[in-house]
């Protein structure tokens, strides 16, 4: 693939503030149009590498470029096809929801293309997030699940080409995560915009990532599909089923296979069959253990 | 291109003005152009080298709420750093541009505002100003004048400050510039020193330069030389306003730099702890 099919590319970025390596070296691209979860624990460096796609930070080394761009020599018109999410917004209380809309949207108005409409029409837009009933309300009303559900919606009315996301769904009830997570789907779908998210939760990975990669103590060490991550770690899936009423539990790496054998041999007499996958969860866990052990262990002590 | 950032920012700002003055806001508006007119009014009849003191200060309080245009850019800028608003702006292509027409805009038009609530029942109610309309021409470019000058000080100093608490704090250095700048009383009872600092500054000049514009021509007796100074006040104001917009953008490009969303995530927590 040449350098025009990758929205992200990412090669040894390091970041050092004062005497702390918080980047040791991270490595990934990103094709257009997937989606990439970034997992890993707090302190990580997910906020850091984000802000530095952004164009937020300055970079101590490595090569970085978003778009076909270098993030840190960005210009206006590279501003235009990049949304951003981050994690605290509390700004425009006083604004009406559709004003605060249509406002961020005429920024993007000079930038529209035949190919390329911008910015999203309000009224489309609204209904995407699912605040038309919201369009009068002020900002500082929303509860706190609409108001990031707004978040979203701003990071997408310039119809972002990448949409950069830094834990978009802290604070969200189940309910608002999945419609959340139905929104990214639905803008992924129809516009094949490229996003990067962060996030904790391992389950919200597994449902919307094309990829995933985990930092953990400054490095990637992992990357791969969440399939794929999962079995690499955890390995097996584990099968349940029953005989005549006898049960039965068996752990393979290939469930499907094991499962067409099983109803080759006992057909009919199967019951109560289950099939549960290697989870991201346990493959996540193990890596960043692994990854943040040696990092804990006090220095003095191998000399003692 | 930059016809976006304009037309945007003039939008934004309309749309704030509209908020500042609707619902509880309005009361908070109200209160200092009010209070500064019941204030003028309780003095009026006072004499200062026998002229009446009521028609002084009017037009020397209207200088001064154009001053105070400086402190609202301040305040605003600080609240909209806490609150993620110029993060947003940075977020957006041409954002800083527009967000900084906007501030301009708001604040240039809040100061129309108290101005005239200060100049209408002023006029009537204290009574000896003259209203001509060479007058008005002189209250028109020092208007502007001192708008910029003081707003460009204002985006310097609201890109300094670390917190809005600092922004608040800015006020204290102002309210002691008002007290040397002959707003509430002539310049000419204070002692020379005093009267070369608050020379220095914009305040003084737009008090002399809005009485210039709003008293009959016999008044100037109570000024410094008896002379109403035009050349020397757009000289001071002048002085002020470009060094405002050489510093400002550099100070400006410097803060808006520095803005991500973890820096306002931190800002936040620091806070709450404050308030906490």
């Amino acid at each position: 693939m040449g350098d025009s099919e990758y929205a992200i590319r990412v090669d040894g970025l390091r970041m050092r503030y004062g005497t702390r390596e918080v980047l040791a070296g991270v490595t990934f691209d990103v094709p257009r149009g997937e989606t990439l979860v970034m997992l890993g624990p707090n302190g990580a460096g997910k906020t850091t590498t984000i802000e530095i796609l952004e164009g937020f930070r300055m970079r101590s080394a490595g090569a970085v470029s978003v778009l076909g761009v270098d993030p840190a020599r960005a210009d206006e018109t590279w501003r235009a096809t990049i949304g951003i999410v981050t994690q605290s917004w509390r700004d425009h209380a006083k604004w009406q929801v559709s004003e605060f809309l249509a406002y961020q949207g005429s920024y993007y108005t000079p930038f529209a293309s035949p190919s390329t409409p911008r910015p999203w029409p309000i009224g489309d837009l609204l209904e995407a997030v699912g605040l038309t009933d919201h369009a009068k309300t002020p900002i500082g009303r929303l509860s706190g699940g609409q108001r990031r559900r707004l978040d979203v919606a701003v990071g997408l009315v310039g119809r972002p080409d990448l949409v950069l996301m830094d834990e978009p769904t802290v604070g969200f009830d189940p309910e608002a995560r999945a419609e959340f997570h139905r929104i990214i789907h639905a803008v992924t779908e129809r516009w094949q915009t490229t996003v990067l998210l962060t996030t904790h939760d391992l389950d919200e990975a597994e449902k919307l990532a094309d990829r995933v990669v985990i930092l953990a103590g400054g490095t990637i060490i992992a990357d791969g599909t969440p399939h794929e991550l999962a079995r690499q770690i955890a390995g097996e899936d584990e099968v349940r089923w029953t005989v005549n009423g006898t049960p039965h539990t068996r752990s393979t790496p290939d469930s499907t296979g094991f499962v067409r054998e099983l109803f080759r041999h006992h057909g009919d007499a199967i019951g109560d069959l289950e099939v549960r996958r290697a989870s991201l969860e346990d493959t996540y866990l193990a890596l960043v253990r692994d990854a943040e052990t040696p990092r804990f262990e006090p220095i003095g002590r191998t000399a003692a | 291109m930059t016809t976006t950032a304009l037309r945007s920012g003039f939008r934004a700002g309309l749309i704030e003005l509209r908020q500042n003055f609707t619902g509880a806001a309005l009361i908070g508006q109200l209160f200092w152009p009010v209070a500064t007119l019941v204030a003028i009014w309780f003095l009026r009849d006072m004499t200062v080298a026998g002229a009446r003191l009521g028609p002084l200060v009017l037009p020397s309080a209207v200088g001064m709420f154009i001053a105070f245009g400086m402190l609202l850019t301040v305040q605003q800028l600080a609240a909209d750093r806490e609150d993620g608003t110029l993060l947003r702006a940075k977020a957006t292509p041409r954002g800083i541009r527009g967000y900084l027409v906007g501030k301009f805009v708001n604040v240039s038009a809040t100061v129309l505002a108290y101005l005239l609530i200060l100049l209408v029942p002023g006029a009537l109610l204290i009574g000896g100003l003259s209203i001509t309309a060479t007058g008005w021409l002189t209250l028109a470019w020092i208007l502007a004048l001192g708008l910029i000058a003081t707003q460009a000080l204002g985006a310097v100093f609201g890109a300094l400050v670390r917190s809005s608490r600092g922004a608040g704090m800015t006020s204290v250095p102002v309210i002691g510039l008002i007290a040397i700048s002959g707003i509430f009383y002539p310049i000419t009872a204070l002692p020379g020193w005093l009267q070369a600092i608050g020379q220095i500054f914009p305040v003084y000049w737009l008090g002399l330069g809005m009485r210039s514009a709003l008293l009959p021509a016999d008044a100037v007796t109570v000024e410094i030389g008896e002379s109403w100074r035009h050349l020397d006040t757009a000289a001071v104001l002048g002085t002020w306003a470009v060094a405002g917009l050489i510093l400002a953008p550099i100070v400006l490009r410097r803060m808006a730099r520095k803005e991500s969303g973890s820096r306002v995530a931190q800002r936040r927590e620091q806070l709450q702890q404050r308030v906490g």
